[in-house]
């Protein structure tokens, strides 16, 4: 009990110092690198709290494709972040105190926050049948089955989102030359080899 | 859980706690970088796993699997998120020259 609590001061400790260098860090390769420390201390906590499945995927999804995603667009661009970062003091005040607000009103919920009276005690049905699963397991019980429609939207969502997002980035530049392999294959014997008589004594006039 | 061990008990609002904080950066980010529109996005990214963490504790404390799946749907909508907003970003450096925000003023909204 005492190491899961150690655990969760690292694991939260961590990932709130990673989550301030992410939007105070000067230069934005850094803030990528603190988002996937971010990403892994989160997944550090779902681990504790027992959801094994989510942390892999968040260590996969997040790490291995979001921020990656991320990396290559901050370096495929060349921006001037210096010149980005010029009204960083400017703007500190008003979000310091709009973070500090909000900050303040999510603790006063959580502090005084109850499960209302009437509520059917949901401490059953975590595992069908009372039989204990692993995580992986019962999810994926819960997810094809009573989700199973959410999940195929899910899967639309993402096959929207690639073809949009190729769709957007994808261009035809003209004055780049092309390999056209079916022009290629369709060239006939006639149309490449030429068989010319040459008269001794003079040149074959090509 | 054995006594004594009560004060170093894990609860529910330690995890809402940090995902709080976590949200709260998330904004503060948003606001503190104005002029760079992938520090935001990755400010929307902090929020959105925010977001998941609570589902997530709430999930697990409250005992009923039904948060952890929509923790996932958050998931794939964060992921799809920023596949469009960063491919709508190259699209726009690559018509603009720049990604200030100030200069994203073509529609006149």
């Amino acid at each position: 009990m005492i190491l899961q609590a150690i655990m969760f001061y690292i694991f939260a400790a961590l990932a709130v110092a990673a989550g301030v260098l992410v939007v105070s860090a000067r230069n934005p390769i850094h803030s990528v690198l603190f988002l996937i420390a971010a990403f892994f201390n989160a997944a550090g906590l779902f681990v504790l709290i027992g959801a094994e499945f989510l942390a892999m995927i968040l260590v996969i999804v997040y790490v291995g494709a979001v921020a990656v995603l991320f990396l290559f667009v901050v370096m495929m661009l060349d921006i001037d972040f210096a010149q980005l970062r010029s009204g960083f003091v400017r703007y500190l005040p008003i979000g310091a105190l709009i973070g500090f607000i909000l900050l303040a009103e999510l603790v006063l919920v959580i502090g005084s926050w109850a499960v209302a009276p009437g509520m059917p005690n949901p401490a059953v049905g975590l595992a069908a049948g009372g039989v204990p699963v692993s995580n992986t397991r019962a999810l994926g019980d819960i997810l094809y089955t009573r989700y199973l429609f959410a999940f195929q939207a899910a899967g639309l969502i993402l096959l929207v989102a690639m073809i949009g997002a190729i769709v957007l980035t994808l261009r035809h530049r003209a004055d780049v030359r092309h390999q056209s392999i079916s022009a290629q294959l369709a060239r006939t014997r006639a149309q490449s080899v030429e068989v010319i008589k040459v008269p001794l004594g003079s040149g074959s006039g090509v | 859980m054995a006594a004594g061990s009560e004060a170093v008990a894990i609860g529910l609002a330690h995890y809402l706690t940090v995902a709080a904080i976590l949200f709260t950066l998330g904004i503060f980010g948003i606001f503190l970088n104005r002029k760079n529109v992938i520090i935001m996005l990755m400010s929307i990214e902090l929020m959105l796993l925010a977001v998941s963490i609570n589902f997530v504790a709430f999930s697990v404390f409250v005992g009923n699997l039904v948060g952890q799946a929509f923790a996932m749907f958050v998931l794939t909508v964060a992921a799809a998120e920023a596949a469009i907003g960063l491919a709508i970003l190259v699209v726009y450096f690559r018509n603009r020259g720049t990604i200030r925000v100030e200069d994203i003023n073509m529609m006149k909204g």
